[in-house]
């Protein structure tokens, strides 16, 4: 195993054609991560039907690409403008706006480019070595040990989530109800069609990324009355090089927030946590801690590092495990399964060419996307200088091409629409949309492992307690489960007053 | 926002409802194979309607605070939405290129009041765009109306 396997993975990164579908993928994130309303996941969302046609490798390379893209827009728009585009970018408005502010939004963006590109960086290389490891190990693997896996992914929304527990549920369940919708394809039978033709198909979740990410965000942006005063970006090779020479002395929030966004990272939803955690840490360990929130460098570089490597990391469990950890990975696993691949360990397998060209791409896509972003600041800043009104009926009618083209089929445009009601409202009511999502995608995995195990195990649900990985699984994801109600409770016994609910929820 | 709130969830209950009663309907037992097709919807509707009672409850003895949406902060979202609805609706009939120029340069001169070169550049040229990307490169037909027809796709 190892050097072989990544050799082989470079061979093929490095063909012309799939260099430049990563530099167009890297271009396309950018300019969707930057865009309001359109991020990583409904951006990879509607360009997932023009790789239909493409080989797999290349294809995932477009898709993972754009996601680094959309990764690196989103700090263009936290720093110049305040907006953060994603959640996680929003702890890198604290100090990179009051930097640009003050004339050193070149610097700024350079220590947040500089240090995405160390995290994502720090990530691969443990993919690279890891991956194999837990796909291995996940080769062992029978339906109760991923159905264990499964329950822990969704207890970790609800125990860790940081929002209300029940909204988050709430959520998971409404996710499987809905990919519930349909053909059974185990007995042949239909489930809660009611007569109607259309309900038969049932519901995509690449249709419903695209309108609750994007047609969702779009009514909150403009309900909040979003208006674009951004500052100059102020940068050029000089400010690049200058900042280089300064980054090096942060080296040890580079080393702690590459570690903290690997380890929440890997599990679903880690990545908001990640920056938040990070910036935390770094503030602490600061010997001006006062600084912070007004313009410190090193509050751009701890959040930054701490995102990318959670945004990398979250394509650790997609190739291995076949289940995603995070929105964006959950649509590029839809991909894989129509591309004709299966998600899961047997990939590394079956398909080396396909994994360890993914895995040698991260490399070159994040090299690429560093420096393309770093030369083409001022042409995606300008982006946002587009009006408004000009901005929003493009987004709506690139999203109504995207979810057409999934299936070629008009109900999908609605089902876009409604799910944009849908993600506005429950965007309001802070009913979470990353496990309503992440639930659409695994349904029917997760339903088809619960079944095999209740098959196995002639009924009995003990079958995921007595296997010891299984059980071992289940018990931390059962603990996840009662978390929100042990902690308020846990507090009470040793008398501590109650914490404000944390910023970050994804 | 507690009204929001309250409704919602009692949307969500009756949804539950729903789906524990298809699920019923096909069977959410033990067949011969396994459990029957209803046999996890049928759960996934008792959790959402209890969990959806919790949250009810939780709702129902929260003070209500901040409205879900003010009057004022409502109209710019409907100016959004329901061109966006008529859209979706003109696809039907007047396919999608022509439906989303229709679109575009409505709502740049009426949402935006923009000049009228700017919104017939806009209204032709992203469609136009469109229609080649999708139609002559990557082949990614989308729904065409009278017009397309008349010039021969």
């Amino acid at each position: 195993m190892g050097l072989e396997n990544i050799f082989l993975g470079f061979q093929i990164a490095i063909t012309p054609f799939n260099l430049f579908v990563a530099v167009v993928g890297i271009m396309l994130g950018t300019i969707i991560g930057v865009l309001p309303g359109l991020g990583g996941a409904n951006g990879v969302a509607i360009l997932l039907p023009l790789t239909f046609t493409m080989p797999p490798t290349s294809a995932i390379i477009l898709l993972t690409s754009l996601y680094w893209g959309a990764l690196f827009g989103g700090a263009i728009t936290s720093v110049l403008f305040n907006i953060p585009g994603e959640p996680w970018s929003v702890a890198t408005t604290f100090d990179g706006y009051p930097l640009a502010r003050q004339g050193q939004g070149g610097q700024a963006l350079t220590a947040a480019f500089t240090s995405s590109f160390v995290g994502a960086l720090f990530s691969t290389v443990l993919i690279t070595f890891f991956a194999p490891l837990l796909a291995e190990i996940a080769l062992k693997f029978g339906p109760p040990e991923f159905f264990a896996i499964q329950l822990l992914t969704f207890s970790s929304f609800v125990g860790l989530g940081g929002g209300d527990p029940l909204k988050s549920l709430v959520s998971i369940v409404l996710g499987f109800i809905l990919a519930a919708v349909g053909l059974d394809i185990v007995t042949g039978q239909l489930r809660m069609t009611f007569g109607f033709v259309d309900l038969m198909k049932g519901f995509d979740f690449i249709v419903a990324v695209i309108g609750l990410f994007g047609i969702g965000e779009i009514l909150l942006s403009v309900e909040e009355g979003l208006s674009f005063k951004g500052t100059r970006t102020g940068m050029n090779l000089r400010v690049v090089l200058d900042t280089w020479k300064i980054l090096p002395r942060y080296w040890r929030t580079f080393v702690r927030g590459s570690f903290i966004g690997f380890w929440m990272g890997f599990k679903p939803g880690g990545a908001t946590p990640a920056s938040f955690m990070s910036y935390a840490f770094a503030k602490r360990f600061s010997k001006h801690p006062e600084r912070f929130g007004k313009g410190e460098l090193e509050g751009v570089v701890a959040p930054e590092t701490a995102a990318h490597a959670a945004g990398v990391a979250a394509i650790l469990p997609m190739i291995t495990l076949g289940i995603p950890g995070s929105p964006t990975a959950a649509v590029m696993l839809g991909g894989l399964i129509i591309w004709g691949l299966q998600p899961g360990p047997l990939l590394f397998q079956e398909k080396p060419d396909f994994v360890w060209g993914l895995i040698a791409s991260m490399y070159t896509g994040n090299i690429i996307g560093v420096l393309m972003v770093l030369a083409f600041v001022p042409f995606f800043a300008a982006i946002l200088r587009i009006p408004f009104a000009i901005l929003t009926p493009l987004i709506v009618v690139v999203c109504a091409v995207g979810s057409y083209a999934v299936h070629n089929s008009m109900i999908d445009i609605w089902y876009m629409l409604i799910f944009g009601v849908v993600g506005y409202v429950f965007k309001k009511l802070d009913y979470p949309l990353a496990p309503f999502v992440l639930a659409l995608v695994l349904g029917d995995l997760a339903e088809n492992a619960l079944r095999q195990s209740l098959i196995m195990s002639q009924g009995s649900l003990a079958i995921f307690v007595t296997r010891p990985i299984a059980g071992a699984i289940t018990a931390v994801a059962l603990f996840f489960f009662v978390l929100p109600v042990l902690t308020p409770w846990w507090r009470r016994l040793r008398g501590t007053p109650a914490q404000a609910p944390s910023a970050g929820k994804t | 926002m507690r009204a929001a709130d309250l409704a919602t969830a009692s949307l969500l209950i009756l949804l539950g409802g729903v789906v524990v009663f298809d699920s019923v309907r096909i069977g959410i037992g033990w067949g011969t194979d396994g459990p029957k097709s209803g046999f996890f919807p049928f759960w996934l509707g008792v959790l959402m309607i209890a969990t959806c009672g919790a949250i009810l409850l939780q709702a129902w003895r929260r003070a209500a605070q901040k409205p879900f949406v003010t009057r004022e902060r409502l109209a710019p979202v409907l100016t959004v939405l329901w061109p966006a609805t008529a859209m979706v609706v003109l696809i039907q009939p007047a396919g999608l290129y022509v439906a989303s120029a229709l679109y575009i340069g409505f709502y740049m001169r009426w949402g935006g009041r923009h000049g009228w070169t700017a919104v017939v550049l806009c209204a032709v040229g992203i469609p136009l765009v469109t229609f080649l990307a999708f139609e002559k490169w990557f082949l990614v037909p989308m729904p065409k109306g009278p017009l397309e027809t008349w010039l021969g796709y």
